[in-house]
């Protein structure tokens, strides 16, 4: 405990300044900050590939998003989706935190965007080539496509960053682990300023194979796509796969303030923690997630009850929405039900190692606008899941402090607290 | 005729691929110096030609032949000279 004060009384303070979405609801923090607020479902079903037979044939794909119009075609020609997208989701930040990079000492700018899988599509692709007409006619551009950390090395090329650079990996926690290291290099000084988050595109035949295996997938709601993805309903039947990039620039504050930048919200705690327990499913009491809350509130010496919004997990996958409710409510006790909690997968889809990313978006708005996004497709309540979740209208509150929390497969946890700015 | 119809593919290739002008693959553009090419797009390159040459070259284009294409010169005359040597 002596370690932990004895840091933050020398760290710094870090602070988000600038977001950057490219979702299925929207491309552009306004456009998919707007679709949530209102309600609106990003999932249809399945059209980059002919999902005719297989159980689950619903996503949440990103509409209208041509990479041409962002890079040059040989960037788009090089590299997979995932890392596309991400490039694209840094633009916007970079546009949103009207930040000039010519004006700053970019050794010390880093980027730590992971992803939960990497180029799912170039893996497919290459090895249906490399089973058809052998190794010799395998892309030198396979491995740097695929590999889940190319796309903070392709942004660093794109800007001229030269500050710390490395992907982050931990499948559906990816985005809040990424920003979490982040935000501690920060604390430490070792950077002024960091583009943080997730991005996947793994919507594609070989991973919709390997997660309608495991059972994982929602499967009842084919005809319906928009209502297929229902977190914290009684009737949800699994996650829906979703495709974008959340990037956002955390500054120290002695950074962003020079600057005269627009600072969205403080980011003051991150923790981490393992279940170490079964390599997908959750675990039943909790637990994993209970240390985290532990530490976090540990670290920043907040007040549990102080807390007044947490961004779910909320996969709408019948265990994650009733253990990540327990935790909660073993954690937070009575004060759980004073809590709003809402996931916006219901809308997006689980955009896997992106959705950290996304949600750590949706909770510096929500602090920065005092509205909060509900959860939609909400219609029958489960006994077991029996918190404000907002359903399906959003609804305003001052926000001083948030949470977002994510699990991984290979139980990794990772939890993040926002705090309104004051100075 | 033939030689103008190889170096027309020849230069399609290099259009597609190094995402650069027509007006700029001259016979003595270099891959690396002036086409904007890296070691990664050479070896891409070179499999695109052997992809579309293999009527013309009935087989691989080993990697010390493949070190030798520095040029578009370079390469139109390689495929010629299979040709010829038919």
């Amino acid at each position: 405990m002596a370690t932990v004060l004895e840091i933050s009384r020398t760290s710094k303070r870090v602070v988000v300044t600038g977001i950057g979405l490219v979702t299925p609801i929207g491309i552009g923090v306004s456009e998919s900050w707007e679709n949530l607020l209102a309600g609106k479902s990003g999932i249809t079903g399945v059209t980059s590939f002919d999902a005719t037979g297989y159980p689950c044939r619903v996503a949440g794909e990103v509409k209208n998003f041509n990479p041409a119009e962002w890079v040059s075609s040989k960037v788009v020609r090089r590299n997979d989706s995932y890392a596309l997208y991400a490039i694209v989701a840094t633009k916007l930040a970079v546009a949103d935190a009207n930040i000039n990079l010519d004006e700053i000492d970019r050794s010390r700018i880093g980027v730590i965007v992971g992803s939960g899988i990497g180029g799912m599509s170039t893996i497919s692709e290459q090895s249906k080539i490399f089973h058809e007409k052998g190794h010799r006619y395998i892309s030198p551009f396979m491995i740097p496509a695929l590999i889940a950390n190319i796309a903070s090395g392709i942004i660093a090329i794109e800007f001229g960053l030269k500050g710390p650079n490395f992907g982050v990996l931990s499948a559906c926690a990816t985005g809040t682990h990424a920003m979490g290291e982040a935000f501690n290099l920060l604390e430490l000084g070792k950077a002024d300023a960091i583009f943080a988050g997730g991005s996947e595109a793994a919507v594609t035949p070989l991973s919709f194979a390997g997660f309608c295996s495991m059972r994982a997938m929602s499967t009842s709601y084919n005809d319906t796509p928009e209502t297929a993805s229902r977190p914290f309903d009684a009737t949800r039947d699994g996650f829906v796969m979703g495709n974008g990039s959340g990037v956002l620039l955390l500054e120290t504050l002695e950074h962003a303030l020079a600057r005269k930048a627009k600072i969205y919200c403080e980011i003051i705690g991150y923790s981490a923690s393992c279940d170490a327990y079964h390599i997908t499913s959750p675990d039943p009491t909790g637990g994993g997630l209970i240390q985290c809350y532990e530490e976090l509130f540990a670290e920043t010496g907040v007040n549990p009850t102080e807390v007044q919004y947490i961004n779910a997990h909320g996969t709408s996958t019948p265990y994650n929405d009733k253990f990540e409710t327990l935790a909660i409510k073993k954690f937070f006790g009575a004060h759980a039900d004073k809590l709003l909690v809402s996931s916006i997968k219901g809308a997006t889809g689980h955009l896997l190692g992106a959705t950290g990313a996304v949600e750590a978006a949706v909770c510096a708005k929500t602090i920065e606008t005092g509205k909060i996004v509900p959860t939609i497709n909400y219609s029958i309540p489960d006994p077991e899941c029996d918190l404000n979740y907002v359903p399906n209208k959003s609804t305003t509150a001052d926000i001083q402090y948030a949470i977002s929390q994510n699990m991984g497969f290979g139980g990794q946890n990772a939890t993040m607290m926002f705090k309104k700015f004051s100075s | 005729m033939t030689s103008n119809n190889i170096e027309a593919r020849v230069r399609k290739i290099i259009v597609d691929q190094l995402d650069v002008n027509e007006e700029q693959v001259t016979p003595e553009a270099s891959f690396l110096d002036d086409l904007g090419a890296d070691s990664l797009d050479t070896v891409e390159l070179v499999m695109a030609f052997e992809d579309e040459f293999k009527d013309e070259i009935r087989g691989e284009i080993s990697e010390s032949e493949a070190e030798k294409m520095r040029t578009v010169k370079d390469v139109i005359d390689f495929i010629n000279k299979k040709l010829a040597s038919e």
